[in-house]
């Protein structure tokens, strides 16, 4: 499909009754399902126009992530409610990326104790639960009581924040590194590099196509960086707007 | 500080007058008191000001490969011909 040339020469936020409305031009800004836009927090709003603004001749929507993840919140195209969203999100668990082993090579065998074990412990004192590691291919063993924590922790979130959570997990392949991310204990260039750990192995030893090992890298990057900013924007209490919100 | 000079403006305008900018100073000011209370807020600030600079930084890198790489997209059929030698015939009706 041909671009879409950039249509508009002033983007600008303003306050309506349903939250913060993105300003093209004159026009206001409407969802892919024709809804208008509209986000419970003005940082949010900012950092959505700062998105519109930053386009050049073209609109490049696939560099436009906060606004993406905006029109799932506003959209919901797979309409699930809030208990479906979060089991789809604890379901990661029983696949998640840092608790799968493997026992060759020794070398990654190692890398993958020395570097997912800190985190894995983290998250069993933080949220006061057993979840362990694998090599075996049917992966861990987690408790239900484990499962049921993580959803009782999730339910506290709104319905924003968790697409924007369920979003990052479907990124990192693991919910551990993004309840790491959500609970500020990593950065997301260090949750980025820990869930690919892996493939930066494998390319050390046996190097990559540069462009392309960049070309992911910078993305999974971007859509973790814009998806945990989306949650901790949805859910600050200072700036939200909680009665606009829907759950 | 790096932060707002990736925050390229369209119109030229210097990064201190765009919104984002002037957003994320304001919350730092508000913020510069310390007291054990806000000492939270700081740090959880700091960690949205450094997310924010990941996601600018990266955005802007994957647009500059993927222009680089993905930009110019299939050759035509006269240009693949043209790598070998070749020349297409000219069809006044065109294809059969």
């Amino acid at each position: 499909p041909p671009e879409r040339k950039r249509f508009y020469q002033n983007v600008s936020i303003s306050q309506g009754e349903g939250g913060f409305e993105i300003n093209l031009d004159h026009r206001k800004l409407k969802t892919p399902q024709a809804k208008l836009f509209t986000v419970p927090s003005e940082a949010l709003a900012i950092a959505v126009a700062t998105e519109w603004d930053s386009q050049k001749d073209t609109i490049k929507f696939y560099t436009m992530h906060l606004t993406t993840l905006c029109n799932t919140a506003l959209d919901n195209p797979t309409q699930r409610n809030k208990m479906q969203l979060i089991r789809a999100a604890v379901k990661f668990l029983e696949t998640d990326t840092i608790c799968y082993r493997v026992e060759e090579p020794a070398a990654l065998a190692e890398l993958q104790k020395n570097e997912w074990d800190p985190v894995v412990a983290w998250a069993e004192k933080r949220y006061n639960v057993a979840i362990g590691s694998s090599t075996s291919i049917l992966g861990p063993n987690i408790p239900a009581s484990t499962k049921e924590t993580f959803v009782s922790h999730l339910a506290s979130y709104n319905m924003w924040a968790l697409q924007g959570i369920e979003y990052v997990i479907t990124q990192l392949k693991s919910l551990i590194l993004s309840m790491g991310l959500i609970d500020r204990h990593i950065t997301v260039e260090k949750a980025v590099l820990l869930s690919r750990l892996e493939e930066e192995y494998q390319i050390q030893r046996w190097g990559s196509v540069e462009w392309a090992h960049d070309y992911d890298l910078c993305e999974l990057c971007a859509r973790t960086a814009a998806g945990t900013l989306f949650v901790h924007l949805c859910s600050e209490s200072s700036t939200v707007k909680h009665k606009l919100l829907q759950d | 500080r790096a932060d707002p000079r990736h925050a390229s403006d369209r119109a030229g305008r210097p990064y201190r007058e765009t919104p984002a900018y002037q957003h994320i100073v304001a919350a730092f000011r508000a913020h510069r008191v310390t007291s054990e209370k806000l000492c939270r807020a700081r740090q959880e600030l700091h960690f949205q000001a450094a997310t924010y600079l990941c996601l600018l930084r990266s955005v802007r890198q994957h647009a500059a490969l993927h222009r680089e790489y993905h930009g110019r997209g299939e050759r035509s059929p006269e240009e693949v011909a043209g790598l070998v030698g070749f020349r297409l015939p000219q069809q006044p009706g065109g294809k059969g």
